[in-house]
C-alpha cells in the first residue's frame, strides 16, 4: 500500500472533505491504485532537470496601478447562500 | 535572568498603492463593507489575478532599503488554507523564489550605540478581509467584510537577532520609520497597515541552542509588543525553572487579561502546501528595473537633514531632530509652506510640539494641531497680533480643543493692545499707583524698571505691546 | 433547411445572399434541439425566448449595417460549455456546488464571441468540473452519443462535441486541459482544437488546473474551427498568462497546398494499448497523407510513458487549490445549519462535490502535502520540462505531428469503472497539454460498428495557422460528411 487509511483520513482534513467508512474504503483503494501508478515518474533521473511551472513562457505583464470600478455591495452579495446587512453571514468560527 | 530571550519579527504592512494587489478595486480603510470588491478579490470561479506593477516597485524597493539581494527572476506561490476571510481559501504569497532575500537593518539604540538585525526576506502577498464578530454575547455567527482583501501587502521576516526589550522597541521604531521614509506604508498600526508578530524563545546562558520558539499575533502596537514580550519572558522563564517544556506554539495576546493565550488550533488541520501559482508568470526583475527603483527612492533621511540646513539655515541640532522621524520632518515642511519662518517652526516643533506629542503617547497624524494651525499662530506672532507669550496659550487651547486659532482669539480677546493712549493711560495708573517704585527709578535705581512693565502686562491681561510698554513707561519717568 | 448538415461557412453564406436569417436559424436549431435532445441531453441551459429576441435584434442590426467585411460570426448560434462564465445563463460546472450560480461577469471569450454578434444558443453538459472523459460525471445528466445513443460523447467537453455531431448547434467552445476539447470531438466525429497555451484568454474559464487549461473552438469543419478560433484568440490583460503577440490570420493560408512538408509519427503511440480498429483507421490516414506530397517519418516521444502521471500530479495539485474556493461561504452551494465555520466547509464540500472530483482534490492535496511534494509534485514538473524537450526536438525537423486522438472510439454508458484506466485514456492528449502545445482533432474514419475514429495534428508553438492548414488539406483529402442518424 502506498497510502493508509489514516493518510486518506488526513488528507481529507486537509481538503475539508468529509468521508464515509464506504468511501474511506473505496477513496483509500482507488488513491493507493493511482499512486502507485503515478510512482513511476522516480524511476526517471532527473537530476539536472529544471522544473516546469508554466506550460509556455510568454512573457509577463504588469497591471498599472489605476482603479477599475468594484461591485455594488447588492451585486457582491448576490450569490451569497447567507447575508447580514452588507455582510457575508458564516457560523461561528471555532479555530 | 538566567535565560537569554531570543526575539525575531514578521512583520506585514500594507502598500500605499491606490489599487488591490490583483485587480483594480480601490485600496483603504473603513467604509461600508463589501463595496471595494469584484470577482476577482472576492474570489469568483473564473477570474484571474493581474499583479499590480507598483506593488512589485515598492517590494524590490523595500527590499533594497533592508539590503536585500533581488532575485530574479522571482515568482508567486500560493499559500492553502481555509478560512472565511480568504475568499480563494489561498493567499496568494511568495515561498520558494522569494523577491528579497539577505538583508540587515541598522538601527540607533537611542545613545551612541548601534545595532544589526538580518533580514531573512522581503516578500509580497494579498492581505485577507475581516472578520466582525457581533457584540451580543450569544452571537453564534460572524460577518465577513472583503473590502481589505487583496491589499497589497508586504511581508518582512527578521532573523532572530533581538536580545531585550530595549532592542525590540528601538527595533520597530526604526522599521516603521524606514518604511515611512521609504514611502511604500503609512504605518497606521490602530488601522492595522503595520503589524508586528513576534516569535520568542529563550536560551540557557552559556549555551548556543536556541530555544522552543513561541509566536504571538494580534499585536496592534508597539506598547502591546513590549507588554507582550515582558509577559512571555516571565512565563517562559518560569516554565523552564520549573523544568516545563515549552511547545512550539502560537499565542493570542488579549488585552483584557493582559496575558498572552494558546491558539488552540487543530495542527493536524492545517499544512499550507505551497506551491508555484500557475496563473501568474514569473517576474523577471532587470537591472534597469532595479535602477528605476533606486531613482524614485524617496528622500532618505540623511538627505533630508542636509537640505534643512541649506535649504532653511537650520543649525544641525534643528535638522537632526526634525528628520528623527519622517512623519515630524512632514509636520515641519507643511508648516513652513503656510507661514515663512523656518526657525520660529522647528523652535515651535522642538519645544510645544514634542512635549504634547509625547505626553500623549500619539503619532502626530492625531496632533490636534495641525500644520495649518500652527502656521497661524505663529503668522500671528510675527504679524504682532499677539505676543509669543499668548502664542502658548492660544496653541495650548487649539491643542485641547481643537479649535481655530483666529476663533479662540476672538473669543477670549488675546489680541494685543498696540493703541497708544490705550496704554499710555494704564502705564499713568501704574505710575500713579506705585510713588515709591517710581521714587527709586529717578534715584537712579533703574532695575525696578521690569516690576513697572510687569503691573502694566498685569493691568492688560499680557495683552500690551511690550515694545510700547517699554518706551512709554521709559518717557514717562523720564519726567 | 437541414441546419444539422451545414457549416458555419454555409450559413453565412446563406446570410450574406440574404436566403435566410438569423432568427430562422435560430428556429431552425431549436426545432432540431426538440426532436434530438430528449435523446442525446447535450445541454444544460437553454431559454428560446431570450435567444430569439436576441436573434430579431441581429437580424435587424444585419439589415441596418450589412454583413461584415472583417471575420465575423453575426447571427451564428454558438453553444458554450457550462465551465465558460456567462451573464445571461447560469454557470454551474454540471456541479450541484455550483447549480443555482450566476456569474457577475461574461468570460473573456463570451465577450469576444458578443462583440462578434455570435448568437450564444445554451450551456452545455460537461464532467463536472471537467474532471473526467465521458461527461458520466455531470451531476445534471448522462448526454449520448449522436452517433450511437448507449455510448458515450467523450470528455469533458461531451455537452459540446455532441451538440455540435447532432446538429444542436452550428459550433460551440469547449475548454481542454488533458485531452477535453480533442477526446470528445474524436468520440463525436466532429472537428475539435486546443490551441497553444495562452492563445486564448482564460479569464472566465473556471479554472480545473490553470497551467494546462485552454478554450478552443468544436465545429464540423476545420474551416469553421479557424473562424471560431480567429474570434476568440489574442491578448487578454486579465489573464496574465496570455498571449501579448500578434494572432495570425488563420484564414489567409488555410488551403495552401501541403506538399512536401514532413510529419513526424511518434512510435510510443502506435505501441499496445491501441484498438486495431483504431490502429488501421490511422495507417489509412497516413496513407491519405502521403498522398498529399507530404513526408510521414517515425519519430520519438520517449517520455510519453509518463505523461499520465506526470499529468495527474500536477493537474490535482492545481486543482485541489483551484477548488478550494468553493466552501460555501460567498456563493455556492451551502451545506444547512452548520455548527460552526469547520463543519461549514466540510460539509458544503462533501455535499456539493461529485466522487470524481472529490478524488482529484485528495490526490492533489496529497501530492503537495507536507513530505510528499518533493517526490510527486516538484518531481513532476521536472519530468513535464522532460516532455516538453521531446517535443521541442521532434519540431526540430517535422513540421507537425500525426497521432491518433484516442486508443479507442467511444466506449459504453456506464462501461468504465476504474478511474486509472478512465485516466489512461487520456494518453495521446495530455502530452499537448504538457508542453502547452496547440493540437486539432478530425475525424479520420470510421471503426466497424461506424463510430467515427479522431486523428490528431500537434503542432509547434503557436503554429495554429499551419495546424489548421495540414488539417484542411487532411479533411479535404478524407472527404468524411457523413451524419449520425437521430
Ligand atoms: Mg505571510
Ligand atoms: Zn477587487
Amino acid at each position: 500500500m502506498t497510502i493508509s487509511k489514516e493518510e486518506v483520513k488526513h488528507i481529507a482534513l486537509l481538503a475539508r472533505l468529509e468521508l464515509t467508512p464506504e468511501q474511506l474504503e473505496q477513496f483509500t483503494r482507488e488513491l493507493d491504485e493511482i499512486i502507485s501508478y503515478a510512482r513511476k515518474i522516480s524511476s526517471l533521473d532527473t537530476e539536472n532537470v529544471k522544473p516546469t511551472t508554466h506550460a509556455m513562457q510568454v512573457g509577463n505583464i504588469l497591471r498599472e496601478d489605476e482603479p477599475r470600478s468594484s461591485l455594488s455591495n447588492e451585486k457582491a452579495l448576490q450569490n451569497s447562500p447567507e447575508k447580514e446587512g452588507p455582510y457575508f453571514k458564516v457560523p461561528r468560527l471555532v479555530e | 535572568m538566567k535565560y537569554k530571550p531570543v526575539i525575531g519579527f514578521e512583520i506585514h504592512t500594507e502598500l500605499l498603492t491606490a489599487t488591490k494587489m490583483f485587480c483594480g478595486c480601490e485600496v483603504g480603510f473603513g467604509g461600508t463593507p463589501n463595496t471595494r470588491v469584484c470577482p476577482i478579490c472576492l474570489g469568483m470561479p473564473g477570474t484571474l489575478p493581474a499583479p499590480n506593477k507598483k506593488a512589485i516597485d515598492y517590494t524590490i524597493r523595500t527590499a533594497l532599503a533592508l539590503n536585500c539581494d533581488i532575485q530574479s527572476p522571482t515568482y508567486f506561490d500560493r499559500k492553502n488554507y481555509y478560512y472565511p476571510d480568504l475568499p480563494k481559501n489561498y493567499q496568494v504569497s511568495q515561498n520558494y523564489n522569494i523577491l528579497g532575500v539577505n538583508g540587515y537593518m541598522d538601527f540607533s539604540m537611542g545613545d551612541s550605540r548601534t545595532k544589526r538585525v538580518g533580514i531573512d526576506n522581503v516578500h509580497i502577498e494579498e492581505d485577507a478581509g475581516k472578520l466582525m464578530h457581533p457584540e451580543e454575547k450569544a452571537a453564534d455567527y460572524s460577518l465577513v467584510d472583503l473590502n481589505r482583501a487583496g491589499t497589497p501587502l508586504i511581508e518582512i521576516v527578521t532573523e532572530p537577532d533581538l536580545r531585550s526589550v530595549e532592542e525590540v522597541e528601538a527595533f520597530m521604531k526604526a522599521m516603521k520609520n524606514l518604511l515611512e521614509y521609504i514611502e511604500v506604508s503609512d504605518c497606521k498600526m490602530q488601522e492595522g497597515s503595520l503589524r508586528f508578530e513576534i516569535n520568542i524563545s529563550l536560551r540557557e546562558k552559556d549555551t548556543d541552542d536556541f530555544g522552543t520558539k513561541v509566536e504571538v499575533k494580534n499585536l496592534n502596537s508597539m506598547k502591546v509588543v513590549s507588554k507582550v514580550l515582558e509577559y512571555e519572558l516571565k512565563r517562559q522563564s518560569r516554565m523552564l525553572d520549573e523544568g516545563k517544556k515549552i511547545m512550539p506554539e502560537t499565542r493570542l495576546w488579549n488585552e483584557v487579561t493582559g496575558k498572552t493565550k494558546s491558539m488552540r488550533t487543530k495542527e493536524e488541520a492545517k499544512d499550507y502546501r505551497y506551491f508555484p501559482e500557475p496563473d501568474l508568470m514569473h517576474i523577471e526583475i532587470s537591472s534597469d528595473w532595479i535602477e528605476r527603483v533606486k531613482e524614485e527612492l524617496p528622500e532618505m533621511r540623511e538627505e533630508k537633514k542636509e537640505r534643512f540646513i541649506r535649504e532653511f539655515s537650520l543649525p544641525e541640532y534643528d535638522a537632526e531632530v526634525l528628520t528623527d522621524e519622517k512623519k515630524i520632518a512632514d509636520y515641519f515642511e507643511k508648516t513652513l509652506a503656510k507661514c515663512k519662518t523656518p526657525k520660529a517652526v522647528s523652535n515651535w516643533i522642538m519645544t510645544e510640539v514634542l512635549r504634547e506629542l509625547k505626553e500623549m503617547d500619539e503619532e502626530i497624524d492625531e496632533f490636534p494641531v495641525t500644520p495649518a494651525c500652527l502656521a497661524t499662530i505663529i503668522n500671528l506672532i510675527e504679524n504682532g497680533t499677539i505676543s509669543g507669550k499668548i502664542g502658548k496659550t492660544v496653541f495650548e487651547e487649539v491643542f485641547k480643543t481643537g479649535k481655530d486659532p483666529e476663533k479662540i482669539i476672538e473669543e477670549k480677546g488675546l489680541k494685543q493692545v498696540t493703541d497708544e493712549s490705550a496704554i499710555q493711560s494704564v502705564v499713568q495708573e501704574v505710575i500713579e499707583e506705585n510713588p515709591d517704585t517710581v521714587e527709586k527709578y529717578r534715584k537712579g535705581k533703574t532695575k525696578v524698571m521690569g516690576f513697572l512693565v510687569g503691573q502694566v502686562m498685569k493691568k492688560t491681561r499680557g495683552k500690551a505691546n511690550p515694545k510700547m510698554v517699554n518706551e512709554l513707561l521709559g518717557k514717562e519717568l523720564q519726567e | 433547411m437541414n441546419i444539422e448538415t451545414l457549416s458555419i461557412k454555409e450559413v453565412q453564406k446563406k446570410l450574406k445572399e440574404k436566403s435566410i436569417s438569423v432568427p430562422e436559424i435560430a428556429e431552425a436549431l431549436f426545432r432540431q434541439i426538440d426532436r434530438v435532445e430528449p435523446t442525446v441531453r447535450a445541454y444544460i441551459s437553454l431559454n428560446r425566448d431570450m435567444v430569439l429576441k436576441k436573434a430579431h435584434a441581429l437580424q435587424e442590426e444585419l439589415e441596418k449595417d450589412g454583413y461584415p467585411e472583417t471575420p465575423s460570426l453575426l447571427g451564428i448560434p454558438i453553444a458554450l460549455k457550462d465551465n465558460l462564465c456567462t451573464t445571461d445563463f447560469p454557470t454551474t460546472c454540471a456541479g450541484k456546488i455550483l447549480e443555482k450560480y450566476h456569474s457577475p461577469f461574461d468570460a473573456t471569450v463570451v465577450e469576444k464571441l458578443r462583440a462578434n454578434k455570435a448568437l450564444i444558443l445554451g450551456k452545455t453538459n460537461m464532467d463536472e468540473f471537467a474532471m473526467g472523459s465521458s461527461t458520466e460525471n455531470s451531476s445534471v445528466q448522462k448526454t449520448a452519443n449522436p452517433w450511437d445513443v448507449k455510448k458515450v460523447p467523450g470528455g469533458s467537453s461531451g455537452g459540446s462535441a455532441a451538440a455540435v455531431a447532432a446538429g444542436e448547434t452550428l459550433g460551440a467552445l469547449g475548454s481542454d486541459t488533458g485531452g477535453s476539447i480533442r477526446q470528445p470531438a474524436s468520440f463525436c466525429g466532429v472537428v475539435g482544437m486546443k490551441p497553444t497555451y495562452g492563445l486564448v484568454s482564460r479569464y472566465g474559464l473556471v479554472a480545473f488546473a490553470s497551467s494546462f487549461d485552454q478554450i478552443g473552438p468544436l465545429a464540423k469543419t476545420v474551416e469553421d474551427a479557424a473562424l471560431l478560433l480567429q474570434c476568440i484568440a489574442g491578448y487578454d490583460e486579465r489573464d496574465n498568462t496570455s498571449f501579448a503577440g500578434e494572432v495570425p490570420d488563420f484564414d489567409a493560408g488555410l488551403k495552401q497546398p501541403v506538399k512536401g512538408k514532413v510529419v513526424g509519427i511518434p512510435g510510443e503511440y502506435l505501441d499496445k494499448g491501441l484498438n486495431p480498429e483504431v490502429k488501421k483507421v490511422f495507417e489509412s490516414v497516413v496513407h491519405k497523407l502521403e498522398q498529399e506530397g507530404v513526408e510521414c517519418r517515425e519519430v520519438s516521444l520517449p517520455h510519453t510513458a509518463y505523461a499520465v502521471a506526470t499529468y495527474y500530479i500536477i493537474s490535482t495539485a492545481e486543482a485541489s487549490s483551484n477548488l478550494a474556493r468553493f466552501d460555501g461561504v460567498h456563493y455556492g452551494y451551502r451545506s444547512e445549519n452548520p455548527e460552526d465555520t469547520m463543519e461549514l466547509f466540510t460539509r458544503s464540500r462533501s455535499e456539493g462535490f461529485g466522487d470524481e472530483v472529490k478524488r482529484r482534490i485528495m490526490l492533489g492535496t496529497y501530492v503537495l502535502s507536507s513530505g510528499y511534494y518533493d517526490d510527486y509534485y516538484l518531481k513532476a514538473l521536472k519530468v513535464r520540462t522532460l516532455i516538453k524537450q521531446d517535443f521541442e526536438k521532434v519540431f526540430e525537423t517535422c513540421d507537425a505531428i500525426l497521432a491518433p486522438t484516442c486508443p479507442t472510439t467511444a466506449y459504453g454508458i456506464g462501461e468504465m469503472e476504474d478511474p486509472l484506466e478512465m485516466y489512461l485514456g487520456d494518453i495521446f492528449t495530455i502530452p499537448a497539454n504538457l508542453a502547452g502545445l496547440p493540437g486539432i482533432t478530425l475525424r479520420g474514419g470510421y471503426d466497424d460498428k461506424g463510430l467515427p475514429v479522431g486523428v490528431q495534428l500537434i503542432g509547434d508553438s503557436f503554429k495554429e495557422a499551419s495546424l489548421l492548414n495540414f488539417a484542411w488539406n487532411l479533411e479535404q483529402a478524407l472527404n468524411l460528411r457523413e451524419y449520425p442518424q437521430l
